[in-house]
């Protein structure tokens, strides 16, 4: 960590806080830019620690908006989880209370369904985004290769609970290491 | 107009104590591996019957509208309709607290072990195993969905943008979202 403490929790909330505001369909939706953030632009975590942590994540119950939480917790510890938290929950959290209170006029009105089906692929086309960027930094041979296209292929064709394709990525992670 | 006495019924607020909403919503995020969307319509729906499943997808179809993670801002509109703002507050708390503190359990375990070679092998492994996830999450979701053509170019515009080109989010969805909502508002007379 560089830098005073309260620079780099500012630099957090100034960071995650817009992004809370465009987080189409959910946090996948701003992992590439968190990534490119994080990484690229203020180098407070490496490549790999940023992809690991997204794991860890996975690997953990509770919505996946929590890996932000995570990430501010290893930059800045708990000052730092608490800011990542508040600021790409924050902002959305306000707007879905606002909007609450004009629920009925809302669910009346005809753009709704237009909206939701129009956000439907977008969504979807960051989520791959997401996944492409973390088996960038995850996939340095071609047995982690493997492994990202065998769990992909397994979510796309069964209905495995994904714990045990994380489970299983892990112990193939060792068993390469040994052989 | 027949539409709105059961409007009326559906918008009163259920009789949710606060402890209730944070129990509740604590279970959720605690059994939610993965996505906790399927929990939350099993314990407001089928366990606890404070919506009906009617009212339930309608919900969700708004905070699948709004940004962020639909099931926070589940908890928020549902949070605030029974118990206002400190309904809502804690809701979402219920929701992350117990999932946040298993989570960094695991990440203070992998902070103590992440040096150890094995260890770094594993981590290896799962990270590209949670690379396939989301991979194949994000494929099963746009196949199951079946968007017209054009949609699905915009789907996959925004996919080359933010994920090969990497250009920024933001004005990357300036344009592509408007483009969305109008080709689905037009596509569809």
């Amino acid at each position: 960590m560089t830098g005073d403490p309260l620079r780099m929790l500012l630099g957090l909330l100034t960071t995650f806080a817009p992004l809370s505001l465009v987080a189409v369909g959910g946090a996948n939706a701003v992992i590439p830019e968190i990534q490119h953030q994080v990484v690229a632009v203020h180098h407070w975590l490496p490549d790999r620690t940023f992809a690991e942590l997204f794991a860890i994540a996975q690997a953990a119950p509770g919505p996946n908006v929590m890996v932000v939480s995570l990430i501010g917790w290893r930059i800045a510890g708990w000052p730092g989880l608490a800011v990542a938290t508040v600021a790409i929950c924050g902002p959305s959290c306000t707007l879905a209370y606002l909007v609450a209170r004009f629920d009925a006029r809302l669910r009346r009105w005809s753009w709704m369904a237009s909206i939701r089906r129009g956000l439907a692929p977008i969504a979807v086309g960051l989520m791959l985004a997401t996944g492409v960027i973390v088996a960038r930094s995850a996939d340095h041979n071609l047995a982690m290769v493997a492994v990202t296209a065998g769990v992909a292929l397994t979510v796309l064709l069964t209905r495995v609970n994904p714990l045990w394709l994380l489970a299983a990525g892990a112990l193939a992670g060792l068993a390469f290491a040994v052989l | 107009v027949s539409e709105i006495p059961t409007e009326r019924q559906g918008t009163a607020a259920p009789a949710v104590s606060r402890s209730d909403l944070f129990l509740a919503f604590s279970k959720m995020g605690l059994l939610g591996f993965g996505g906790v969307l399927p929990w939350a319509r099993r314990v407001v729906v089928e366990e606890r019957g404070w919506l009906s499943d009617r009212r339930f997808t309608e919900d969700l179809g708004l905070c699948q509208v709004l940004p962020g993670p639909n099931i926070v801002n589940f908890a928020v509109v549902f949070g605030s309709r029974c118990q206002g703002i400190g309904g809502a507050v804690l809701a979402v708390a219920g929701l992350l607290l117990v999932p946040l503190a298993v989570l960094l359990v695991l990440a203070v375990v992998y902070e103590q072990w992440r040096g150890v070679p094995a260890v770094q092998h594993a981590i290896g492994g799962l990270t590209a195993a949670a690379a396939g996830l989301t991979l194949g999450t994000a494929l099963k979701t746009g196949w199951r969905a079946r968007p017209a053509v054009t949609l699905a170019l915009l789907g996959a515009a925004a996919f080359a943008a933010v994920g090969l080109l990497r250009w920024p989010l933001i004005p990357v969805l300036v344009v592509l979202v408007p483009a969305a909502v109008l080709t689905e508002r037009w596509g569809r007379r």
